[in-house]
């Protein structure tokens, strides 16, 4: 067994900036990531970012994911294992790392589950073919390994992931047919929605996937208009040749690993499904182990920054310890954080954390 | 098919990679997952379902979805979108759960 102060639980946006305000601290700091890259899923992501200047505005996602990655460098009490995947998790603060085919225990007195969040799927005939991506999916084919997903494609979904891979692809040189979306209005930003258009990629609202077509991939998709009460209206079907689809119908928390030690979850769908439930400083409902970024609500990776930031902060008080700048670092923290939220697309995370703070039992 | 005109990222010419897919010699290049490299070549069929051995594709390319695990070296269920292409690997189309010889 080897003794951490501090294990993290995944290398993307709010990872390594949790990891960075707890080195910072004096904490004896691991981070455990998954894939042989540190970053998460801002190394695909081509677009400038919103917001101010200490949210990293008008840089690049995989830029952002480099100053992240810099602001590690030439820390001593911070050591980073990549290609490991945590397979266990104990609710004594025990982590079971699989890597180089060895299983490796970690004996923690904190620990952060950082593992973002995963793709949701959308239910129609014939889903399971092959050439049927998740957004995310096809942002990676692309972006990082410069592999197109397809020629002629249907984009499932108007959030601001769906227009923003959308716009991806057409940059790629790939025939965005069009933009489709269940409910009667576009859910992205303006901003994105009207760059998409003015490249005459029509957003059908109301409209949605009945069925693929094909034997083995995708060739055909066949879409239907839906009315007030979100039904298929008959005799409004309309195929479309393809050989990709794309879904983008939002993600949902990776909480898997807090449910393997009976964390407190709770299903609010603004936070994007089950979520675990934790008190003001990010603590779970089994102590010492902490969340932040999209495993504990969907938000954008702004916020799951700002998240980081904050719950390396929290996990210095929890530990004793303290950063130099610890309570104005909080307090720019918080700030910002709320400022986030504040805007018309944070609405539906404040009813989320809510609905939340209601289900907190332990706090 | 690969990129080669990209407003923003540019994608230089990689080492190329040999490996046997089906038993058939192909190529990839340098930097490519598994997945990545048999995309290229037009293959989009990388295992089938359990039950009803219905085609399936890779759906996540992070590692989640576990429906592009293949047999690779003669280990199944080895997640191909995440592992990168080597020189001289085998890789097949996995068909069952997976059975470790």
């Amino acid at each position: 067994m080897i003794n951490k102060d501090l294990i993290i639980i995944g290398g993307g946006p709010s990872g390594l900036c949790a990891a960075k305000t707890a080195a910072e601290a004096g904490i004896d700091v691991m981070v455990i990531e998954r894939s042989n890259q540190l970053g998460g899923q801002l190394i695909k992501q081509t677009h400038k970012f919103f917001g101010s200047k200490s949210q990293y505005a008008k840089t690049r996602g995989y830029d952002i994911a480099g100053i992240l990655i810099k602001d590690l460098e030439s820390k001593s009490n911070l050591e980073i294992m990549k290609n490991a995947t945590v397979v266990g998790l104990y609710p004594d603060l025990v982590v079971t790392v699989l890597f180089e085919g060895n299983y490796i225990k970690y004996q923690a007195k904190s620990i952060i589950v950082a593992t973002g969040a995963s793709e949701k799927f959308l239910a129609f005939e014939n889903n399971d073919l092959p050439g049927i991506y998740g957004a995310g999916a096809v942002q990676t084919l692309m972006n990082l390994y410069g592999v197109l997903p397809g020629q002629e494609i249907i984009m499932v979904g108007s959030g601001n992931i769906g227009l923003i891979v959308s716009y991806q692809l057409l940059q790629a040189g790939v025939n965005v047919k069009a933009i489709v979306e269940a409910a009667p209005t576009i859910g992205g930003y303006k901003v994105h929605a009207s760059k998409i258009r003015r490249l005459g990629v029509p957003i059908l609202t109301k409209t949605t996937v009945q069925r693929a077509i094909g034997t083995t991939q995708i060739e055909a998709v066949e879409l239907v208009s839906l009315d007030e009460k979100w039904k298929p209206i008959a005799g409004t079907e309309s195929i479309f040749k393809i050989d990709a689809l794309c879904i983008s119908v939002g993600l949902s928390p990776m909480h898997q690993l807090l449910s393997m030690i009976n964390a407190t979850t709770k299903f609010i769908p603004e936070l994007g499904g089950f979520v675990p439930v934790v008190d003001h400083h990010h603590e779970t409902s089994v102590k010492g182990i902490f969340v932040c970024g999209d495993a504990v609500g969907i938000e954008e990776a702004s916020s799951a920054m700002m998240e980081g930031y904050l719950t390396g902060l929290y996990i210095a008080e929890h530990l004793g310890k303290s950063h130099p700048e610890q309570e104005s670092l909080k307090k720019l923290y918080e700030t910002q954080l709320s400022m986030l939220r504040d805007g018309p697309f944070g609405v539906k995370t404040k009813i989320g954390l809510e609905k939340m703070r209601e289900g907190m039992k332990h706090a | 098919m690969r990129i080669t005109n990209h407003p923003i990222l540019t994608f230089p010419e990689k080492e190329e990679i040999k490996f046997m897919f089906e038993g058939e010699p192909v190529k990839g290049y340098k930097g490519d997952t598994i997945a990545s490299a048999l995309h290229a070549l037009g293959i989009k069929t990388l295992s089938y379902s359990i039950k009803k051995h219905r085609p399936r594709g890779f759906y996540c390319a992070i590692g989640n979805c576990a429906s592009c695990n293949m047999v690779v070296n003669g280990k199944p269920n080895v997640r191909t979108c995440i592992t990168f292409l080597e020189e001289g690997m085998d890789v097949k189309v996995q068909v069952n759960k997976g059975v470790i010889k």
